[in-house]
């Protein structure tokens, strides 16, 4: 893809960033309940503090004016403060962000880990007992509440056999100091295998349970693009020119089976976005989605404004990248 | 004018009885929808079905186990809450909550989906241009963040979670109006009732819509289930309906607190889900198969 | 010459929904090492499958039902998947109708060659450098003699990046890589434009030639098999229906399906003379009845064609499956 065709993608991308700030901004604008009012709470402050205070944050502007100051300070990460942290927002999601960021990674790991091998061997099994039991399965892992889903894997795991924590990202006498904010690294960095393991198997319920519908989704697509791309003239020629069966199935048809595979993979990164604020919520999780869920009976509305637009780019940019990367690896696909 | 239009189009009516008859033969789909309708039998009539009073507290029952457990009272079913309140008379009602707000975000997104699809999708030009824009910066949002901003934003309460919710869906009906208008509106029985002299309005409802309508009801069927664990995942984070009404989400949440002794609390309010959810995805899949095979492998 | 490839009564079937296809019934030929047999009939006449059948290839719901096929001397029906792993590609090659989706997108050219050496060639040498320009040096001078002008770059760019008629080179070029004894191509010019067609026949031929290998050439255009093939075998609804010598074939066909074929074919020659399209379709082959599968397409049916009808001998090297073929002498 040439840098130009690139660069005019990214420009596509302007308008709809621009349109998902608006709605933010609205969304958070008509929010009934005067921001002062419950920024001062029960506190008693004098008229001329007031009007101090709405100048400040801008409020006794127009409604267009404010949203080009809002999108001027998003654009430098400006999201004021906090109510309730006293601090500034940026501040704020940035020391939960890791936590996020993490547990998302290994929950897509898991996922593509479990899921292309599974959708690809139950493609060249078509309708073994085994190509059965994946695609119940799949309609099971789309079906399942990922809330109640996470509580049944707490009572199992560490309610009922007592194997794996309940809550948390890591035991209290397992905290190292934090470098990186991403628990696998900074263990590691501390040299403390132990503690480790602790932050793994913190992970692992959280982990399964962001990742299973994912994982679902992801191998319904690797298994029918892999029954597809088994029925291509490409796969018969390579047979026809007498290589080893495994060649013909992991170079030939696999290679070409995964474009869709990483593809979805991509856009459906977006929706563990979503799914984040659920299993933060059920194990504890002290990540940005808990933050957010938090903040929302608090009504710390800064914050929450800040972290749905953090969420909404995200996603954007994520599925712009999914669509470059459909292109990069399909060498047919001409931008 | 119309007979002559209605003959050149192809026989929806014929096509629509075959597919119906391959749905029917899908005995696992007959099994899921009987399901459906056991879940709607209970919404509609819950106060007759449910054995208590699902509002009722009595702190002697708190936490009292199933019926078959020690400690059971077959009165309770399925056990008590932490207020004493009968679990399966709440399912029960939870039904109501579940369904109604999925059918209605549905109706509602897919009645504004197929307005704004057929209207993007025929009249193109400037109306397309402003519709996929709008569908485009929806399509900016993760769904569930979009739906807790706008509670965040709306409060709590029935309304505001079909509002919340249909704000957004109304784009997957939509953008499937959008692209099958596209392709239909140029086929001959179309050309043949325009060139006829009809209206635009006569040819996007009479000819356009009916041909179409396969691939909607397809994708509605399957963003039912997604719209009902919305709904229950909003209600879990206690942003849906508020107490003491049942809903399944806040009936899960509300065990929570207890899956160290009282592991029936949680349990059977998500199986509510889970099996409702999994019927649908069944029966749409082989909507799916049936009706739209495009889709199906 | 000795037989290469001798096939007896080979029958494929493929289990539908309508129900047991014979999209091959009682097929049996034979393949001289180092001739040209031309194949030909419409689609669905099984010509194929015939040889997807030859190479294993198969694919469910479709099997080798009945029937030997002998290919030097082994019957292939016999051996191990293994074993005719090991067949293909190197004693026997194919190439497919159209070589746009024939080749894999997502690998270079140059990969696509490769691999089918480290498949087969045990003569490459050991060490990973040596055996990295051998295959180099091999797949550049293959695609030189498919003529492929500057091939050291060409082998790393991908198929799309090629044209039509250089991708019909490159797949013969990977089929030819192990010099194979027989060359099955699979409707070779069907998908190219006709001064590429020319072209490619050619090269077809004139390797041939130099490698000594047998070829079929599958096609439904019986002027390729008139300037190509030395035997023409034609075939309609799963059976071979007549076959000889190309020339004396083409002259005097000796069934009414080949004349109706040859009728159907605008020539240069016969120029102004009306083309006699035949009638009618191809029958359905589930539960066909045993008598004369052309009998209701046919000019020339009479009542008693309404019986299974066997190759009965026509000449010199020659057969058809026609109780009328005096008639047509």
């Amino acid at each position: 893809m040439s840098l130009g065709k690139l660069l005019e993608r990214i420009i596509q991308l302007i308008p709809v960033l621009l349109g998902v700030s608006l709605i933010v901004f609205v969304m958070m604008a008509l929010t009934p309940g005067d921001p002062v009012q419950i920024m001062v709470g029960e506190q008693s402050i004098t008229p001329e503090q007031e009007a101090e205070l709405r100048r400040n944050l801008g409020l006794d502007r127009p409604m267009v004016e404010r949203f080009f100051i809002f999108l001027a300070n998003a654009v430098q990460f400006d999201f004021g403060n906090s109510f309730y942290h006293g601090r500034p927002v940026a501040d704020v999601i940035a020391e939960r962000l890791p936590a996020t960021i993490e547990l998302s990674l290994v929950a897509l790991v898991v996922a593509l880990a479990t899921a292309i091998p599974l959708g690809v061997v139950a493609a060249i099994r078509k309708n073994s007992v085994l190509d059965r039991v994946a695609t119940v399965g799949s309609l099971l892992g789309v079906s399942l509440p990922g809330f109640w889903f996470g509580i049944l894997l707490i009572m199992l795991f560490a309610v009922h056999m007592q194997i794996l924590p309940v809550s948390g990202r890591i035991g209290y006498d397992n905290e190292v100091a934090a470098v990186t904010g991403f628990l696998l690294i900074d263990t590691l960095l501390a040299g403390d295998i132990g503690a480790f393991g602790d932050a793994l198997r913190h992970l692992l319920l959280p982990a399964i349970t962001l990742g299973l519908p994912m994982t679902a989704i992801l191998m319904r697509v690797t298994r029918s693009s892999m029954l597809e791309v088994m029925r291509q003239d490409y796969v018969t020629f390579a047979e026809a020119k007498g290589l080893p069966r495994r060649r013909v199935l992991y170079r030939h048809a696999l290679k070409n089976a995964l474009i869709p595979t990483v593809s979805v993979a991509a856009i459906e990164t977006g929706s563990l976005l979503g799914g984040n604020m659920i299993v933060e919520t059920v194990f504890g999780w002290p990540g940005l989605g808990r933050l957010v869920v938090e903040s929302i009976f608090l009504r710390n509305y800064p914050l929450i404004q800040a972290a749905v637009l953090l969420y909404a780019v995200t996603y954007v940019v994520l599925n712009f990248l999914a669509d470059i990367l459909y292109t990069v690896l399909n060498p047919r696909v001409k931008l | 004018m119309t007979d002559a239009t209605l003959a050149a189009a192809p026989s929806a009516e014929s096509l629509f009885r075959r597919n119906l008859r391959d749905f029917r033969r899908n005995r696992l789909a007959m099994a899921s929808v009987a399901v459906i309708l056991i879940f709607v039998l209970m919404a509609v009539a819950a106060p007759l079905i449910a054995p208590q009073d699902p509002n009722e507290t009595d702190l002697f029952r708190r936490l009292q186990p199933p019926g078959w457990a020690e400690g059971g009272d077959w009165a309770f079913p399925l056990g008590c809450d932490a207020l004493g309140r009968d679990i399966l008379s709440r399912i029960i009602y939870g039904a109501r909550i579940s369904i109604f707000i999925g059918a209605a975000v549905i109706f509602l997104a897919t009645g504004v989906g197929i307005l704004a699809g057929l209207a993007a999708g025929y009249f193109r030009g400037w109306v397309d241009v402003v519709i996929s824009r709008v569908v485009d910066i929806l399509l900016g949002f993760p769904y569930l963040i979009f739906a807790i901003g706008l509670m965040a934003m709306m409060g709590p309460g029935l309304l505001n979670i079909v509002l919340a919710l249909a704000y957004k869906e109304w784009v997957i009906p939509c953008r499937v109006v959008r692209g099958e208008t596209l392709a239909v509106r140029e086929l001959e029985y179309v050309e043949a009732a325009r060139a006829l002299g009809a209206g635009p309005r006569h040819i996007m409802w009479r000819e356009i819509l009916p041909n179409i309508l396969s691939p909607v009801i397809v994708v509605s069927t399957i963003r039912m289930a997604h719209v009902i664990i919305l709904e229950a995942s909003l209600s879990f984070l206690g942003l849906g309906v508020q107490p003491p009404t049942a809903s399944w989400g806040s009936m899960v949440s509300d065990g929570r607190a207890f899956i160290l002794e009282a592991w029936w609390v949680s349990t059977f309010p998500g199986l509510a889900i889970l099996l409702l959810v999994l019927a649908i995805n069944v029966a749409s899949q082989a909507l799916r198969d049936a009706f739209d095979p495009r889709f199906s492998e | 010459m000795t037989v290469l490839l001798e096939v007896t009564s080979l029958r494929t079937e493929f289990a539908t929904r309508a129900g047991l296809v014979r999209a091959v019934d009682g097929v049996s030929l034979q393949v001289r090492r180092g001739e040209c047999l031309g194949v030909v009939g419409e689609s669905g006449s099984g010509k194929s499958v015939t040889f997807t059948s030859v190479m294993g290839l198969v694919r469910s719901p479709g099997k080798v039902a009945a029937g030997t096929i002998f290919f030097d001397g082994r019957d292939l029906c016999q051996l191990s998947s293994e074993e005719m792993r090991a067949i293909r590609g190197r004693d026997i090659a194919m190439t497919m109708q159209d070589a746009l989706t024939a080749l894999n997108p997502a690998l270079t050219v140059g990969e696509q060659m490769a691999e089918v050496m480290v498949a087969h060639d045990e003569t490459l040498p050991a060490g990973r450098a040596a055996r990295r320009s051998a295959i180099r040096e091999r797949s550049v001078e293959m695609l030189g003699l498919v003529g492929i002008p500057s091939p050291e770059t060409r082998l790393r760019q991908y198929p799309h990046e090629f044209s039509g008629g250089m991708r019909q080179r490159i797949m013969i070029a990977i089929a030819l890589t192990c010099r194979p004894k027989l060359l099955i191509a699979d409707e070779p010019t069907t998908a190219l434009d006709v001064t590429i067609q020319a072209q490619v026949l050619e090269l077809i031929t004139d390797i041939r030639a130099r490698l000594g290998m047998a070829v079929v050439l599958i096609t439904h255009d019986l002027g390729v098999v008139a300037e190509h093939c030395d035997r023409v075998m034609v075939m309609y609804a799963g059976q071979v229906v007549e076959e000889g010598p190309t020339a004396a074939v083409i002259e005097r066909p000796r069934h009414p399906y080949t004349r109706g074929l040859l009728a159907s074919i605008p020539r240069p020659a016969l120029r102004g003379q009306r083309i006699e399209p035949i009638m009618g379709q191809v029958p359905d082959l589930v539960g066909l009845p045993p008598q004369c599968r052309f009998h209701s397409r046919c000019p020339m049916a009479r009542p008693e064609c309404l019986v299974a009808v066997p190759m009965l001998p026509a000449g010199p090297g020659r057969q058809a499956r026609c109780l009328r073929l005096e008639d047509l002498a």
